[in-house]
């Protein structure tokens, strides 16, 4: 009898603490996110007006560096990408999606090398030899005239990542 | 090396390894407690309670405080009141916890002294208290400086003023070290070097030192057990073995968990439900609002104070000139550690059975009360003379506790 | 219940230290000031130099006490420092001598401060024309209008929602005479030297100020969001950081440039505010704090009667009163709170189901060890 009753009171009581410790353990998570101001601030404006031909311009998003790669007439044009007043732009994140360095961009030979493993893209951002696995990443980007904001999604980003081609 | 035979099951697998069981029977259902004691009992593991919830909310605070005299305010009142998802919340624990970790630091140690639980072999558990109770004063002390806000930086200048030029006559100089006062801050006044340090000291060092020294706080209780309420001298192995013969109620003693524990969490409850109320709704002598300005080196605030549980050994130091104020101060936190010596009495009883002394405790409790009241207001007529004689009573009372307790040994002793 | 008897004792004796070292000491520290309901009628102002008339009339008598005091110290010549007393002596002389000149001047001072108010008495009962108003309220935009400069005190704040958050009482004593309705008068040796003085000059008959008033009353009179409040009525001297607030206004976006990590733009921004930091600190005698977080550092009723009569809490301060009505003063205080002490309504809202959820532990606790305990005795 005794023995019951102090494992019922007792399995109750464990179990309410339990749910105290849930509430203090989704506290602790919250506290762990990214802080709103991090969060806002994942926005950048680039004006894509001032990019030149075959030069590479960087930009930085959320800490990240960003390629923005102007076509001139005789390179390559890509499904992947961006058309602003008749003209092509590559964009992406200029990080190697093997692990994670920054290629150099070659502008004699139109492509990009990263020194870490030796991979190469071309000026669209497409694998020419290996390691890396996919295509540099384009970011979640919007167009707003010439201007990209970057970290917000805008139709054409949508149509790229539908047509899966965003990395 | 041992013989290991295949366990049977994971506590078997653990006991061969870690002795678990032994463990268990040592820390829990054979750590006797003896049966006759009261609430007051609890306030150990309440404390222990505070303190892990001190260092969690800690832990929470560090990850976004920034120690830097430019910076440290607004990463306190900005980034982690404001953007840090409940960051608001462990800050308020944290404060709250601070202050009621003394409170019960108090009711815990003036429990000790009613009941005479310093002697008859627990002087060390008095002793390594007493550490902990000066370890957590300075854990307190630099924990205040890190928000680096107008009590935080005076409340540093005075205290390590104490320091400056200590009067060389007067401990034959030996004190008197030039530059003592720069030393210890780092630089000429309270800046950078000096949030450092006690950023180091509040994170890392002391809360180190304290761990230690609770473990041996714990330690020390496990030989002379802790008492009770009658002081009565158990035989613990008689009482033991009636318990374990299932005669409950002729024993004397439970064990440890599940039967003690089982009243401590009951108090822990009603503890931490005053804690949170005072979180939530009532924190301001917790978090001093003359704190929430930034520190400002060349304006002292028009009133300047410790936290409370600082109060009654400022007032001591106060009404003094400056190298006495500092003997005043040293001696009112050091002269409770001697409190097991200068008690003569064998005597182990509830305070009220013990004729003098029952008068004398209660003075000494009502003398701290003043002092702590003095030590807040403004050191202006009437005041400063309460706190005075406040002061010169509380040293009379451990010039007279010899004497008191000689004269009941004696009693005893007679008959 | 020898337990519950442990637990009364223990109980009132930290309510006793609580309430000895909060509430008690708190009430020796600070000064307690009644407010005057939001009402500008300039009673706060005639009593305070009444107050000092009557410190005035009383410290002959005091002085001549001490002074005498000293004189027979020095004709009985017990140990003392005879030229230090003699000095103390010529000083407590002097002030004594001083203080018909005092009162005369003070007396002078409450006439002028009545006749001041009881002629804003009259033209409150005028009735003002706001169409008429539109004219004169063209003059103050000359001042008070977009991108003005800081002209010797602080940037004209805007007016745009002035008749929603001042008090038309306090608006028509304004544009009457700054410095008295303000009242720090006793900054400036003639009122017209206040940086908005010539607006004597500009309104001198009753009848357009009080046009001009119900103007701004009708006309400008839309509910201001709390920052807005806080943004006309407080901003042009006090920034607030947390509310990202300069002198200047909202503090801009920067984009920093990639290669070098500056922004020029940003740095010629600091400068700006800067400069305009030093003009405010060199009118008011010291920069006014950023109120960011004052709300948590002063209690809301210092905060309350400070805004109504800074004089009454800071004597003598530079501080002009704001002349808020009830809806400003909300509106402010809003703000103040919103910077200041963001967590407050996340803590109220928190608050009950942690407390709740420690209640139902201390319960279930409770049944636990009873299931313990009971057949221990």
């Amino acid at each position: 009898m005794s023995d019951r009753r102090q494992f019922i009171t007792g399995a109750g009581l464990a179990a309410f603490t339990g749910l105290g410790a849930i509430g203090a353990l989704y506290a602790a998570k919250r506290s762990w996110d990214p802080l709103p101001s991090v969060a806002a601030s994942g926005f950048t404006i680039v004006d894509l007006s001032v990019a030149k031909e075959n030069q590479l311009v960087v930009e930085k998003w959320r800490g990240k560096p960003i390629f923005i790669l102007k076509k001139s007439v005789d390179m390559k044009k890509d499904k992947r990408d961006i058309v602003v007043n008749g003209e092509n732009f590559h964009i992406s994140i200029g990080l190697c999606t093997h692990l994670g360095c920054i290629p150099s961009y070659r502008p004699e030979k139109k492509n990009f090398l990263c020194a870490c493993h030796g991979g190469e893209f071309d000026a669209s951002g497409n694998v020419t030899k290996a390691p890396p696995p996919s295509p540099l990443v384009i970011p979640p980007f919007k167009l707003d005239g010439t201007k990209l904001v970057l970290g917000e999604e805008g139709s054409e980003y949508k149509k790229l990542k539908d047509a899966d081609l965003i990395a | 090396m041992a013989h290991f035979k295949k366990a049977k099951n994971l506590n078997e697998w653990m006991d061969q390894r870690l002795a678990v069981n032994t463990l268990k029977r040592v820390m829990q259902s054979e750590y006797w407690i003896p049966k006759n004691i009261n609430f007051l009992w609890a306030m150990g593991m309440v404390l222990a309670a505070t303190f892990g919830i001190l260092i969690v909310s800690g832990i929470f605070l560090l990850m976004y405080y920034i120690p830097d005299t430019k910076q440290a305010f607004d990463s306190v009142n900005y980034t982690i009141m404001t953007e840090v998802g409940y960051g608001w919340l462990w800050r308020h624990i944290h404060g709250i916890g601070a202050s009621l970790v003394f409170l019960i630091i108090y009711i815990h140690m003036f429990t000790g002294i009613y009941y005479g639980s310093y002697k008859r072999g627990r002087e060390l558990i008095w002793l390594s208290g007493m550490l902990l109770f000066v370890l957590f004063s300075a854990e307190a002390f630099s924990g205040y400086m890190l928000p680096w806000g107008q009590m935080s930086y005076w409340a540093g200048m005075v205290i390590t003023s104490l320091f400056e030029g200590f009067s060389p006559d007067l401990m034959g100089g030996a004190l008197n070290a030039p530059g003592l006062v720069e030393w210890i801050r780092g630089d000429y006044v309270p800046g950078q070097a000096f949030l450092g340090r006690f950023f180091m000291l509040h994170v890392f060092l002391l809360p180190l030192v304290i761990i230690a020294v609770i473990v041996l706080h714990f330690g020390t209780l496990r030989i002379p057990h802790v008492n009770n309420q009658d002081g009565e001298d158990i035989d613990y192995e008689e009482s033991a073995a009636l318990w374990k013969a299932g005669r409950k109620k002729e024993s004397k003693i439970i064990p440890f968990s599940p039967v003690f524990l089982s009243k401590d969490l009951f108090v822990m409850g009603v503890y931490f439900t005053l804690f949170f109320y005072l979180v939530f709704y009532n924190f301001s002598f917790a978090m001093d609002p003359v704190n929430f300005d930034p520190a400002d080196g060349l304006k002292t605030p028009a009133h300047i104070y410790p936290e409370w549980y600082f109060l009654w050994s400022y007032e001591i130091l106060r009404p003094f000139p400056k190298d006495l104020g500092l003997l005043a101060f040293i001696f009112a936190q050091g002269i409770f550690f001697a409190l097991p010596f200068l008690d003569r009495s064998p005597v182990v009883a509830p305070a009220n059975r013990r004729g003098l002394f029952h008068i004398w405790f209660w003075v000494l409790l009502i003398d701290v009360i003043i002092l702590t009241f003095m030590g807040k207001l403004p050191p202006e007529g009437i005041w400063n003379d309460i706190g005075f004689w406040a002061a010169i009573v509380f040293f009379a009372l451990w010039i007279a506790l010899p004497i008191i307790t000689i004269l009941e040994s004696k009693k005893v002793g007679g008959k | 219940m020898k337990e519950l008897k442990i637990f009364a004792v223990v109980a009132a004796f930290s309510l006793i230290l609580y309430w000895g070292v909060e509430p008690f000491a708190h009430s020796q520290m600070h000064k307690h000031v009644d407010g005057h309901g939001l009402v500008y009628d300039g009673k706060a102002d005639t009593d305070e130099v009444k107050t000092k008339l009557k410190e005035l009339s009383e410290e002959p008598k005091k002085l001549k006490e001490i002074i005498s005091e000293l004189e027979k110290k020095l004709v009985e010549n017990k140990d003392i420092n005879k030229t230090e007393v003699e000095e103390m002596i010529k000083s407590s002389k002097a002030k004594l001598a001083k203080i018909p000149e005092e009162i005369a001047k003070n007396n002078k001072l409450l006439t002028k401060k009545k006749d001041f108010w009881a002629e804003v008495h009259k033209i409150t009962k005028l009735k003002g024309n706001p169409t008429v108003g539109e004219g004169g309220y063209a003059m103050c935009m000359g001042c008070h209008m977009e991108g003005a400069p800081n002209m010797g005190g602080a940037i004209p704040p805007p007016l745009d929602h002035a008749g929603a958050i001042y008090d038309k009482n306090y608006l028509i004593a304004l544009i009457k005479d700054p410095a008295m309705a303000m009242n720090t008068d006793h900054k400036f040796a003639d009122t017209m030297m206040h940086p908005m003085g010539s607006v004597k000059s500009m309104f001198v008959d009753g009848q357009a100020i009080a046009d001009v008033v119900a103007y701004i009353a009708k006309e400008k009179a839309k509910e201001p969001t709390p920052k807005i409040a806080y943004q006309e009525a407080c901003m042009r001297c006090h920034a607030n950081r947390y509310g990202k607030l300069t002198q200047l206004g909202e503090i801009p976006k920067f984009k920093t440039d990639i290669m070098t990590g500056h922004s020029i733009a940003e740095y010629d921004y600091k400068k700006k505010v800067a400069q305009e930091q030093v003009l405010v600190s060199a009118y008011m005698g010291k920069l006014p704090p950023d109120l960011s977080i004052i709300y948590r550092a002063r209690s809301e009723s210092f905060l309350e009667t400070l805004m109504e009569n800074p004089q009454s809490q800071l004597a003598g301060t530079a501080m002009p009163r704001v002349g808020l009505n009830k809806q400003g003063m909300e509106k402010v205080m809003t703000y103040l709170q919103q910077t200041g002490d963001p967590s407050k309504p996340k803590r109220e809202a928190l608050g009950p189901w942690v407390i709740g959820f420690f209640i139902i532990f201390t319960i279930l606790a409770f049944l636990w060890k009873q299931a313990h305990w009971r057949d221990l005795h």
